[in-house]
């Protein structure tokens, strides 16, 4: 496999990928969760500039990565403050406490 | 060599904010991870994306886990996983092989340059649509976080606990 750009950059959205599907599967701590779901979302980004520009439509993929910048960083701001919500109701922010929806 | 030394870059940030054990230094790590992403986009030929993303993402959202991690307090994070590791090592191996498979093809079947818009032309005038959704996204998320924080709905732990022992 011949390391050009596209190739270097196709490695590195799989590798963020795989940390974030890692991260999800394995983490317990509710901020951790929202580290990887960042980790995820920056590979998907990565890989619609390098969609867009292997395309020949580069500008489109740009607006779309802006969207997901903006949708991602809502998704941090509603986690992290469900984070410190749950942190105040169940004194933990373990996933675990958060099997039942009972308080 | 650049392309890859950020590549490395970004995957070796990326490991130690899931790794790290303090959640501080994770949210470090992960203000690592978006500025070197912002330097890939540069280089990608995406500068505009680039700048927004080394604010938001390694600016604005660090501060925002500081915040967060401020608020909750530090808490032990080397508990035991949801799953089996070696069961999630098997998912995301497979992840990995499915992501490659349907990707790598789609590098060969590469398109040359047309002649398209300026960035500001296909965000203002072909994707209107993407800016007014970005537009109630974040309204939605100020409310939504508005909500969130409110003291009213919060009790405290102590009191939940006598209440199931009830």
């Amino acid at each position: 496999m011949i390391l050009s750009v596209p190739n270097v950059v196709i490695l590195m959205v799989v590798g963020l990928l795989g940390v974030g599907i890692y991260a999800l599967l394995t983490v317990r701590n509710l901020i951790k969760v929202v580290v990887a779901l960042q980790i995820m979302v920056k590979g998907a980004m990565l890989a619609l500039v390098l969609a867009g520009r292997l395309q020949g439509q580069e500008n489109l993929g740009q607006s779309m990565a802006l969207t997901v910048i903006v949708a991602d960083t809502i998704v941090a701001v509603v986690g992290l403050a469900l984070a410190v919500q749950v942190r105040r109701v169940v004194g933990s922010l373990d996933l675990r406490a958060l099997t039942t929806l009972r308080r | 060599m650049l392309h890859l030394l950020t590549a490395v870059g970004i995957l070796v940030c990326a490991i130690q904010a899931i790794r790290s054990r303090r959640l501080i230094v994770s949210a470090l790590w992960l203000a690592g991870t978006s500025a070197l992403v912002a330097l890939e986009l540069y280089l990608l030929g995406a500068p505009e994306i680039g700048v927004i993303e080394l604010s938001v993402g390694a600016g604005l959202v660090t501060v925002l886990f500081v915040f967060a991690i401020n608020l909750t307090g530090e808490e032990a994070t080397d508990l035991k996983g949801l799953i089996k590791e070696p069961l999630a090592v098997v998912v995301t191996i497979l992840m990995i092989v499915l992501l490659g498979i349907l990707l790598v093809p789609g590098v060969d079947r590469a398109a040359p340059s047309l002649g398209e818009p300026a960035l500001k032309a296909v965000l203002w005038g072909n994707r209107q649509m993407d800016v007014i959704l970005q537009a109630v996204l974040v309204f939605c998320g100020v409310l939504g976080v508005l909500g969130l924080l409110g003291e009213k709905e919060s009790t405290p732990t102590g009191q939940t606990h006598s209440e199931e022992k009830g």
